[in-house]
């Protein structure tokens, strides 16, 4: 067993942490404040190929593994938590899926333009009434109509939809065959009958676009099926599975930048006649976060190694996000609580890594599905 | 045609440098960056090559700490880097540098301009640039904020210097050495396929043997590293409303001199 990253992977971690302090820090609050993306620094992700972590080389992407992957996002969360989501369901969710199943026209059609800096990717499973429950409760259809799709119904909290050039759509194809009678469809926006509307708005990361869609009888070619008829509902479950290691990456990347925050702020606050970062009380956060976020950071690079090992890693995925989620909770919590009044303030960016990490427990599956996805395999095992 | 840039690693910025107790330089286990100044030089290199049509080299000497700055070179995108190390340019000071430098440029192929940063963080000095241009016997065009034009067939290059009084644009012979400002460029960042090719590059090494020179005489002698004294410092807080804090601060600046 090695805990070393390699050569490469050291260089891909010191230039990605490079280029965030200097790109993307400067702009985190103002990003939080306006509501968007600081976009100079998007393009400039293209170039180091943060837009194209898992996309083979034969389509002009960086075709990293998934350790790296994970690296880059937990480094953008570091610093920009809205930036880091976007990124994150870029390259999980939005080409994920098109380098998986895509056909090599499909990849041919739209990967250079997802991996060139002027927009990002976007996949669309839940619906205003169905997000854990998707096998049950979502009811977007696809039907067949000469040589067309016609698509009716609503996706709810799609990142990125507002910028992105092409999305995968989760459909219901045969509401006879369960499981079976879903499929992905890739649909562009500007289709007549296809209405994104406004960006939500929340609680954080507020730069990041998250949009409601609706689909009144969207016409798209049969060709935009995504990989096979039917498979939908299980390309749904492994790109969750995926997704699910790169949200725990940037649950630990928004710790680190609090964790850091945290012990700068307890190193320059007096009280009682001395740094605050001299009372047990508040070495003892400082110890737990330190421990937590080892914990965490250790547990999202097992699953990335495991997911590149070709093994199955669907527990120990959900492990990591569920971890790596609640870690990001406690460790920006202390760091409010470390700072004061000035933590609830705009001033100091713990007040924004706060309301940015809420996300993690619920995007790509909620804590409780995490935890209902770990004891089904232990029981599972268990029963034999 | 080849273009030549000089570099090395230099302590991060935000490390802390200081004295050990048994007087060596040390910063912790602190990373070391590509010489910040180089990093306007190594982009110019890669610009400078690509429109030329040539090839961009880089080379650092000494030893291999100095590998991490030439891999990050290789990363950004130049074609070939080298390391020159020897037993007898340890603790060796400028003049042994350009030597060591001019000895190597001259081992490149076609070589036609040397690119150095400002000037080397870590000692602080830029003297080893112009003594690699004499030892060449080449020009020297020190603080370019722009190269204006190359023109390879009639052997001229065209540049914008920076002075404190203002800018100048001289034409000049090549070959020639230059040192370059930051004004000249945005370096790139690395891209993750060049950082997958530099981490494989294997990074020859050439010893003053294969440059066929032996070291010269050092002219200086470091004696001893000393830290800096420690200063005192006196933080006063001054009361009172806005304009009146204003007021005192300007009695006490004028008070001090300062102003
Ligand atoms: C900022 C943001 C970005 C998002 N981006 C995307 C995106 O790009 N694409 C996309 O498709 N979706 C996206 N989502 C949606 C997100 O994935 C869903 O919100 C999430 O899966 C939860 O679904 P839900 O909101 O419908 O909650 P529900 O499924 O309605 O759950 C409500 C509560 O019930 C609990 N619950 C549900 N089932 C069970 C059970 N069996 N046992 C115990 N408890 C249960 C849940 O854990 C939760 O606490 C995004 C959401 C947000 C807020």
């Amino acid at each position: 067993m090695d805990f070393e990253l390699n050569q490469e992977q050291t260089m891909f971690q010191r230039v990605v942490r490079d280029f965030c302090e200097a790109e993307l820090k400067p702009h985190a609050a103002e990003v939080d404040e306006v509501g968007d993306m600081h976009w100079p620094a998007i393009k400039k992700m293209a170039d180091l190929g943060l837009l194209s972590l898992q996309v083979p080389e034969q389509y002009g992407g960086a075709e990293l593994d998934t350790l790296s992957a994970s690296i880059a996002v937990e480094e953008i969360g570091r610093v920009c938590g809205s930036t880091g989501l976007s990124i994150s369901a870029h390259n999980g969710l939005g080409c994920g899926p098109i380098v998986r199943w895509g056909s090599d026209a499909q990849k041919l059609a739209y990967l250079p333009q997802l991996i060139g800096g002027d927009v990002l990717g976007a996949l669309a499973l839940t619906e205003p009434h169905a997000g854990s429950d998707l096998l049950n409760g979502a009811t977007t259809t696809a039907t067949r109509d000469g040589d067309e799709w016609v698509i009716n119904g609503q996706k709810a909290w799609i990142t990125n939809a507002s910028v992105a050039p092409v999305i995968s759509v989760l459909c219901r194809t045969d509401k006879e065959a369960g499981s079976r009678g879903f499929s992905m469809i890739l649909v562009k926006p500007d289709t007549a009958g296809v209405t994104v509307h406004p960006r939500e708005k929340k609680m954080g990361l507020k730069g990041s676009p998250t949009h409601m869609i609706t689909f009144e009888n969207a016409r798209v070619p049969l060709e935009n099926l995504l990989g096979d008829e039917g498979s939908g509902f299980y390309q749904t479950m492994q790109t969750l599975d995926s997704g699910r290691i790169s949200i725990g990456a940037l649950s630990v990347g928004i710790a680190q930048g609090a964790f850091e925050e945290m012990v700068k702020y307890a190193l320059e606050r007096h009280a009682f006649g001395e740094p605050i970062a001299n009372k047990q009380a508040i070495q003892w956060k400082i110890a737990d976060a330190e421990m937590e976020l080892e914990a965490a950071r250790t547990l999202v690079y097992k699953a990335s190694v495991l997911k590149d090992s070709g093994r199955d890693y669907t527990r120990m995925a959900a492990i990591a996000k569920l971890k790596a989620s609640e870690v990001a909770e406690k460790v920006c919590f202390d760091a409010v609580q470390i700072h004061g009044s000035y933590g609830y303030s705009r001033e100091y960016p713990v007040e924004r890594m706060y309301r940015d990490q809420r996300l993690m427990t619920i995007g790509e599956g909620t804590s409780e599905i995490q935890r209902l996805v770990i004891a089904r395999g232990v029981i599972k095992a268990a029963r034999g | 045609m080849s273009i030549i840039v000089f570099t090395r690693s230099t302590p991060d910025t935000a490390a802390k440098v200081e004295v050990d107790g048994s007087g060596n330089v040390t910063w912790g286990d602190a990373a070391t960056v590509v010489n910040p100044w180089d990093e306007y030089a190594l982009e110019e290199g890669i610009v400078q090559a690509k429109n030329g049509g040539g090839k961009a080299s880089v080379i650092a000497i000494g030893g291999e700490m100095h590998n991490d700055a030439l891999k990050h070179s290789l990363a950004m995108g130049l074609d070939q880097a080298i390391r020159v190390e020897d037993d007898a340019l340890d603790a060796s000071d400028a003049l042994a540098y350009a030597t060591a430098a001019s000895a190597a440029v001259k081992k490149v192929d076609d070589a036609k301009l040397v690119i150095f940063g400002k000037e080397s963080i870590d000692v602080g000095t830029d003297q080893h640039a112009y003594m690699t241009a004499r030892k060449l016997g080449w020009t020297m065009l020190s603080y370019v904020s722009q190269i204006i034009e190359v023109d390879y067939e009639a052997g001229t290059i065209k540049v914008e210097k920076m002075y404190e009084q203002g800018k100048q644009v001289v034409t000049s012979q090549l070959p020639a050495v230059i040192t370059v400002m930051k004004e000249i460029n945005e370096p790139r960042y690395p891209s993750f396929i060049g950082i997958r090719k530099a981490s494989k590059a294997q990074i020859p090494v050439w010893s003053l043997a294969d440059l066929g020179i032996s070291a010269p005489t050092a002219k200086t002698q470091t004696l001893a590293f000393n830290n800096l004294p420690a200063r005192e410092v006196k933080t006063e807080m001054i009361e009172g409303e806005p304009e009146e804090q204003a007021r005192i601060l300007v009695d006490k600046l004028l008070e001090e001199k300062v102003l």
